[in-house]
């Protein structure tokens, strides 16, 4: 299906652009209550950073091709159903990067994954998205953001409603 | 301890919801058993960790999906950080008059 492949090629894009993101590597391992509460710095610049990579950027876990847990799998079934540009469109696998999976929790105010943002903006994790799905605002939204496949160069194969 | 309950999560759950929202409907959904041969569930042994939460609550009105979302993972905090604790948490957020709405939709869409 379009959308499955689309959102697959967008991810190997992805995947290069996480690795700048820190790593603890040679810190400690084991972190004191207070460096566990605050975000440093470093994490934050690099999640502004991952924010901004694409007008629409999900934080999940697994890969848009393998998803390894079922929110993370509707919320892009949602997006490939809404029709989102693969080429505006980026995702992050949480479970490749520690920093990144904790830190997004806090940055966002959030402590759960998955979670949209779009134009820089936090939506939501999955219900969210799905009743947003649901309900037409989704569609609305994506549309205002202009960051829906363009009509012309929609696929004709796509079943219909 | 005679009389320990076998539900202890979803007994803080309901309390702190019940306390902080004065919810007018409040249904706890425990969906752990769905998710337990997860790769994130290895070695957790309780058998509270997936919830499905639908709250109705006038604490809600005037506020955004994200922020209803945030008031509840703020109320259950500890609950979400724990080891072994709450691992994924779906909710529904609505206002009363949005229950009924959502009712009448739900009525016309049967008589179709």
């Amino acid at each position: 299906m379009f959308s499955r492949t689309a959102f697959s090629s967008a991810f190997r894009a992805t995947s290069r652009t996480i690795r700048p993101l820190p790593t603890i590597g040679t810190a400690p391992r084991f972190l004191t209550p207070l460096q566990i509460r605050l975000l440093s710095q470093e994490t934050r610049t690099a999640i502004d950073k991952a924010v901004a990579t694409s007008p629409v950027v999900l934080f999940m876990k697994g890969t848009p091709e393998t998803p390894q847990c079922g929110f993370s799998r509707a919320s892009i079934q949602i997006l490939g159903m809404q029709g989102v540009d693969p080429k505006k469109f980026t995702a992050f696998n949480v479970l490749e990067d520690n920093d990144l999976r904790q830190g997004i929790k806090e940055y966002s105010e959030w402590p759960t994954i998955p979670q949209l943002y779009v134009d820089k903006e936090f939506i939501g994790g999955c219900d969210i998205l799905m009743s947003m799905h649901q309900d037409g605002s989704l569609a609305k939204l994506l549309d205002d953001k202009g960051v829906l496949v363009p009509a012309e160069e929609a696929p004709r194969s796509e079943p219909p409603k | 301890m005679a009389t320990q309950s076998m539900t202890p999560m979803e007994d803080t759950m309901r309390m702190k919801i019940t306390e902080a929202l004065k919810p007018t409907a409040l249904e706890i959904f425990n969906d752990s058993h769905l998710h337990s041969h997860h790769k994130a569930m290895q070695g957790v042994t309780s058998k509270e960790t997936h919830f499905r939460v639908t709250i109705t609550s006038e604490a809600f009105a005037s506020k955004m999906q994200p922020a209803r979302h945030r008031m509840v993972y703020a109320l259950l905090k500890d609950e979400m950080a724990q080891e072994g604790g709450i691992h994924a948490l779906q909710l529904k957020t609505r206002t009363p008059a949005e229950e009924e709405r959502q009712k009448q939709k739900d009525a016309l869409a049967i008589e179709k």
